[in-house]
């Protein structure tokens, strides 16, 4: 399938509740964000230590086994980190109510 | 003083040999300077030689004077004593002559003169030099001088005296070869060089017990210096940044495979939890959800709805109740209007009545049975304090009064205009003499001096203070303007009973302001012209009218103008005639301004602002009369029905739209007249029943009525705009089924009749119509991939 890159990250940018999307390269840097720059870089800094030890540990425990997506729900919204071939995307969204 | 003494001795030898020499020569002879005679006492008072007088032992000398002796002898010749001695007086040298007393008579005479000068010089000097002896003698004699008393003086004299005493002797020796050199002997000064040891002073000194001393704490600071090796290197603090990418990169980035790869991978299971946090919340608490309020859930709710409280009686026949109202600020205080038994009603609001209430009692919590004086203190005002002229008021009896908002008034044309004073100053009356006034409290512009100057000398007698505050309108109040309607359908005019108009909030601050406290002057205000308000464009101006026929009209206020010009009152917008009888109450809901509650005598109705086409939700008819309702204060969608027979419908619209949720049979006796709903507290909640026979209830809503469920508000609006919604479909339904039966009638006429069919024919064509659907059957499940199907029952897709 022909991937529209811009196209999908649209998508799931205007997707209903969502607050914040960052897009982060292999070391850490912010590609792409809906964000301001401070909170990009302190998201993208403080949630790649955690998706990489969260998948570490999935696979700790089950070698075939690999982390899809690490959400995070928390009082006032949810975050969620979907990690793939060297590169994460994180997703902030308000929950339905 | 020895050779004094020599000479004394020696004179005073010369003088006893003088004084011895003279005798023997007396005797013999006198010696030659010395002449003896005696002097009588006349010539001794001459002379002043008297004896013992002037001259006596001790003096015995006397000079005389030459002269006068001379003098005396020429006198008295040889009378004088001094004749014998003529010769030698005259021979004297010199100018005085020595007279010497003689008292040992010497020479044989008292006196003698002395004739030579130098034997008179001798004499004299004789005397002299006596004297002192003569004196020295006498100290001799008189004083004797006492013994030197040592007292250690020679000592130190002896000491500082310089003797001369015994050489020193020193001996010394000298070395063998210096023998026999001749010694050098010198002076040796030697400096003082003792020192002057000190000594303690045995001067006693006043020992200091206190002294003052200063003290300087001085911080022991020692500043050193190391210097060490650093051997582990650190970063005490950092400046950084993130590192960030360029544009160009970032765009290349993007547009790269491997971008490409993970978002085709990231994005199903990002949408997919996405979607998820949309549809589910994980987390809801359903048992919080459950219950409404926090504070009392574990108060075990006993009573199902209402409760009696108190009851109050008037003790006092012949009264009848006409209307209750609960006091606005003191808790537990209910004003109930008593009239006589008379056949018209008369309703009474509590600041104002226009028509004649005979009293107005206050019953409070405290005290049960006997109604209390209580308006005197607290309200301010309670009978009547004026009263409309009669002839401009309404012709049978008031049967609704109202304050309208401080916020907005009304012209005499009708406009609603800014109230500038922020007070009710406008009252809107109805009646059923079928019309409706609008009341201005305050004086018309044009009042004029009349008013002032008219006596009120028939001012009746009344037993209560009657407070001044609207004596300015009294018997010539006239009304600002009336209204009639008539009949929608032309055949007369409606006769209101009760009205309800919507409350317009107006400006914040203007609303809610008004406290008793706040009684202005209202003789002084004026009703100001119409052109100087500002028109408020958004009030509005309909009001529900409830008649006496059962018609619930709905109209508007405000004068017209048709095409003539001339102002007439304006043609309702509908009514409906849902009651039958009269109409008891008409209220609007405290929740939705747009939602008001008529009750008429067999049912009642819930009706919305702008549905015209009718009442959102009508009753079933009751058995007994409906007389009073009123809405819930606290849950909006409830509301209490009060009937005839003295029970009391509780209808909650969420729960049941068929009848009412609770039914309380017996609540008092008699007709229900009128129900007021007070909240005290959050707990406490009160529906104050009165009956036409003068009691007064008070009834506690429990906690389940007056709590609202959740979102109830929300909810109930989405009910009334379903009913809205019901409503207008029905209405158009009704209206197309109308015309549709309007055609088909007329189709009927028209139209030849319908070809019969038979059973064969029928089913015929029954089976075409099967072999159709079965054709059109598997061309759907084709499409869907279900065929073949497996059997005719699992058709379902």
């Amino acid at each position: 399938m022909k991937v529209d890159v811009e196209g999908t990250l649209k998508r799931i940018e205007s997707y209903k509740g969502v607050i914040g999307t960052i897009v982060v390269n292999a070391e850490g840097i912010p590609i792409r964000s809906t964000l301001d720059n401070s909170t990009t870089v302190q998201y993208a800094g403080l949630l790649r230590h955690l998706a990489a030890m969260a998948r570490s540990s999935v696979r700790d425990i089950d070698p075939q086994n690999d982390l899809t997506v690490l959400r995070i729900h928390s009082k006032k919204y949810e975050i969620m980190v979907a990690p793939e071939n060297n590169y994460l995307l994180i997703v902030i969204q308000n929950p339905c109510e | 003083m020895s050779p004094k003494k020599g000479k004394r001795s020696g004179s005073s030898k010369m003088k006893s040999k003088k004084s011895q020499s003279p005798t023997p020569q007396g005797k013999t002879g006198h010696p030659e300077d010395i002449f003896p005679l005696t002097l009588t006492s006349a010539t001794q008072n001459l002379f002043g030689c008297q004896i013992d007088e002037d001259v006596t032992a001790q003096s015995p000398y006397k000079l005389l004077k030459k002269d006068d002796i001379m003098q005396d002898i020429k006198t008295r010749a040889a009378v004088s004593d001094f004749s014998p001695a003529k010769q030698i007086v005259l021979d004297y040298p010199e100018e005085e002559i020595l007279l010497v007393f003689d008292s040992e008579f010497t020479f044989g005479q008292s006196f003698y003169l002395v004739l030579s000068p130098e034997a008179k010089n001798r004499i004299l000097k004789l005397p002299e030099t006596e004297t002192p002896e003569v004196l020295e003698n006498e100290v001799d004699t008189a004083r004797k001088p006492k013994q030197w008393v040592s007292l250690g003086s020679e000592k130190e004299i002896e000491e500082e005296s310089v003797k001369e005493r015994e050489p020193l002797v020193f001996t010394f020796s000298r070395k063998r070869r210096f023998f026999g050199l001749p010694v050098s002997f010198s002076d040796n000064i030697t400096p003082i060089s003792q020192g002057f040891p000190s000594y303690e002073d045995n001067r006693r000194f006043i020992p200091a017990m206190l002294t003052d001393c200063g003290t300087q704490a001085v911080p022991k600071v020692q500043s050193s210096t190391a210097q060490t090796n650093w051997l582990g290197k650190r970063n005490n603090s950092t400046h950084y940044e993130p590192r960030d990418l360029s544009e160009e990169e970032k765009e290349v980035i993007l547009q790269s495979d491997s971008m490409k790869e993970f978002l085709r991978g990231v994005t199903p299971r990002m949408l997919h939890a996405l979607q998820q946090e949309e549809i589910f919340n994980l987390f809801t608490d359903d048992l919080k959800d459950l219950g409404a309020d926090v504070e009392d859930d574990n108060e075990p709710d006993l009573s199902k709805g209402l409760e009696l409280f108190k009851t109050f009686t008037d003790p006092s026949k012949g009264k009848k109740i006409s209307s209750v109202n609960w006091h606005p600020s003191i808790n537990g205080v209910i004003a109930v209007a008593l009239k006589m038994q008379r056949e018209e009603e008369s309703d009474s609001e509590e600041d104002l009545s226009l028509t004649d209430p005979k009293f107005i009692a206050f019953y409070s919590f405290a005290d049960l049975s006997k109604p209390q004086d209580l308006r005197k203190e607290q309200t301010p005002e309670v009978l009547y304090s004026a009263a409309s002229e009669i002839e401009s008021s309404h012709k049978a009896a008031v049967t609704d009064v109202q304050w309208l908002p401080p916020t907005f008034e009304v012209t005499r044309t009708g406009l609603p205009v800014e109230n500038t004073s922020k007070l009710c100053v406008q009252v809107i009356t109805c009646s059923p003499d079928c019309t409706i006034m609008f009341w201005d409290v305050r004086l018309p512009k044009q009042a004029g001096l009349s008013l002032f100057q008219r006596p009120d000398q028939n001012t009746p007698m009344t037993r209560y203070i009657v407070p001044k505050t609207f004596k300015h309108l009294d018997r010539t109040w006239k009304p600002l303007f009336k209204v009639s309607f008539q009949k929608m359908d032309g055949s007369g005019v409606y006769a209101p009973l009760k009205l309800s108009f919507e409350p317009y909030p107006g400006n914040a601050e203007a609303a809610g302001s008004w406290s008793a406290e706040d009684f202005l002057d209202y003789s002084q205000l004026r009703i100001p012209s119409a052109k100087e308000l500002k028109t408020l464009e958004d009030v509005n101006t309909k009001i529900f009218i409830g008649t006496e026929e059962g018609e619930v009209v709905y109209t508007d206020w405000k004068l017209e103008k048709d095409e003539f010009g001339l102002v007439h009152c304006p043609k309702p917008l509908f009514s409906f005639s849902t009651h039958d009888f009269m109409v008891y109450a008409v209220q609007r809901s405290p929740f939705f301004k747009d939602i008001v509650l008529t009750v008429g005598t067999w049912n009642f109705a819930i009706w919305k602002e702008g549905v015209m086409e009718g009442p959102l939700h009508v009753s079933k008819f009751s058995v007994e009369n409906c007389t009073a309702g009123c809405w819930s204060l606290t849950r909006p969608a409830v509301f209490f029905i009060g009937k005839d027979d003295g029970s009391m419908e509780v209808w909650d619209l969420l729960e049941n739209t068929n009848g009412p949720s609770q039914v309380h049979p017996g609540i008092i006796s008699g007709t229900i007249i009128c129900i007021k709903p007070w909240i005290v507290s959050s707990k406490q909640h009160f529906l104050a029943v009165t009956n036409d026979h003068r009691v007064v209830r008070i009834l506690e809503i429990s906690k389940s009525l007056r709590t609202p469920t959740s979102n109830e508000s929300s909810r109930m609006e989405e009910h009334f705009e379903w009913e809205t919604k019901y409503v207008k479909e029905f209405d158009r339904r009704k209206k197309v089924w109308a015309k549709e039966k309007e055609e088909q009638e007329l189709k009927k006429e028209t139209k030849p009749a319908k070809p019969v069919l038979t059973p064969a024919e029928q089913e015929e064509l029954d089976k075409k119509e099967y072999g159709e659907f079965l054709k059109l059957e598997e061309s759907i499940l084709k499409g869907l991939g279900l065929w073949p199907k497996p059997d005719h029952s699992d058709k379902k897709n």
